[in-house]
């Protein structure tokens, strides 16, 4: 945004100085008893001061106009426009991120549910046979058992190679679900920039709202505080917050403090 | 600790309940069940005796700590156990659920080994 959005800055100043040199003027005439100057001093005063407060609305207007539209909302959009504005397309984007990320989470969830038994049974079926291959080793074995387990080990090394295979093959397909970060990063970085820009065009124009206020003297009263307690999500910088637990053991100490 | 209790996940993403559910799996719980929020938990509580209840607190429609203060109202479900398994971590938040009457709380993202310790914290002391 350019610089002549900062508002009133030159010219306030120059209002302050004519108006010194008016109160000084104003004194004199009323010490001298001059009632009528004073008077007529008041009144130019006065138009002073409209002529001002006017001057100052139609830069406030051009320059709220000049905000707005960098801010890329435009109120006479209809839905034909093949064109997003930039908050629109930001929406879509993170619609997408979210997308993606469901996406990802689910076939992990996914592949991880169908490993799990792989790798259970590999561990029963490997428990039970180093149990009969300790009876063996101890010499307990009867030649019809160890028929049995040589049997039973050679199931268990065919088997072993097709579930590793198909471990391996799961554990890659997670590692390649997790494409989603780059995608999803670049995605958040635009809008995070999208965001950023916005922020900008609403400070000026909260900076014009306040120039708005001290020309027509309006004082706002300070909202009510909320609770404290609403939702908020995850935490960020949880290590320079006072108000937010650092983690599970700040949690549990703070329960026990609490007679947990 | 009974194995068979039935358990009522309430978290408005799929994929945490998934998590929930797979380490509650893990941990030999399989009778659980899901709701999205307090709205869809509520009557499901109400009509379907369960032992256990983890929630997160941050869900549209009825929050997590909307919920239990709406447990802890109820007659029948007042001595329901409950953990909230949450994003959420600012102190006023965790002593509001403290005072809501919440059993136990864990702070996202946890370990397999956190929620096991909570839960077991939780059903100690139900049965001691």
């Amino acid at each position: 945004m350019s610089k002549d959005n900062t508002l009133g800055g030159e010219s306030g100043s120059m209002i302050d100085e004519a108006l010194k040199e008016q109160v000084n003027q104003l004194q004199a005439l009323v010490e001298s008893g001059d009632q009528a100057g004073a008077m007529a001093l008041i009144s130019e005063m006065n138009r002073d001061r409209d002529d001002s407060l006017y001057q100052e609305v139609g830069k406030l207007t051009r320059s709220l106009h000049e905000a707005i539209r960098n801010l890329q909302i435009d109120s006479g959009r209809t839905t034909e426009d093949e064109d997003l504005s930039k908050i629109e397309d930001a929406t879509d984007r993170l619609a997408y991120v979210v997308d993606m990320t469901n996406k990802a989470a689910n076939k992990t969830l996914d592949l991880v549910e169908d490993t799990m038994p792989v790798a259970s049974k590999i561990r029963d079926e490997a428990a039970g046979l180093k149990k009969e291959w300790d009876r063996l080793r101890r010499k307990e074995m009867k030649p019809a058992e160890f028929r049995d387990l040589t049997k039973r080990m050679d199931t268990f090394l065919c088997g072993l190679k097709a579930d590793s295979d198909k471990v391996y093959g799961n554990l890659s397909d997670i590692l390649l679900a997790q494409d989603f970060q780059d995608l999803t990063g670049q995605v958040i970085n635009r809008v995070t920039g999208l965001v950023k820009e916005v922020e900008e065009n609403l400070v000026n124009l909260v900076k014009m709202a306040a120039r708005v206020d001290e020309i027509t003297g309006t004082v706002y009263v300070a909202e009510q505080q909320q609770s404290g307690i609403e939702g908020e999500g995850p935490q960020m910088k949880t290590e320079q917050r006072e108000d937010v637990v650092s983690g599970q053991d700040d949690v549990d100490d703070l329960l026990s403090s609490l007679g947990f | 600790m009974n194995k068979d209790m039935k358990i009522l996940v309430v978290d408005d993403f799929s994929t945490m309940r998934r998590i929930i559910k797979n380490l509650l799996r893990d941990l030999g719980f399989t009778n659980t069940d899901e709701a999205d929020d307090g709205n869809t938990a509520l009557p499901m509580l109400q009509s379907g005796k369960y032992d256990f209840l983890i929630t997160d607190w941050n869900m549209p429609g009825m929050t997590g700590i909307d919920l239990l203060r709406n447990v802890r109202a109820d007659d029948n479900l007042k001595t329901l156990p409950v953990l909230m398994v949450t994003a959420e971590a600012k102190r006023d938040q965790i002593v509001a659920a403290a005072q809501a009457g919440v059993n136990g709380y864990v702070v996202k993202p946890f370990t397999a080994a956190v929620l096991k310790e909570k839960i077991e914290k939780i059903f100690e002391r139900i049965d001691s």
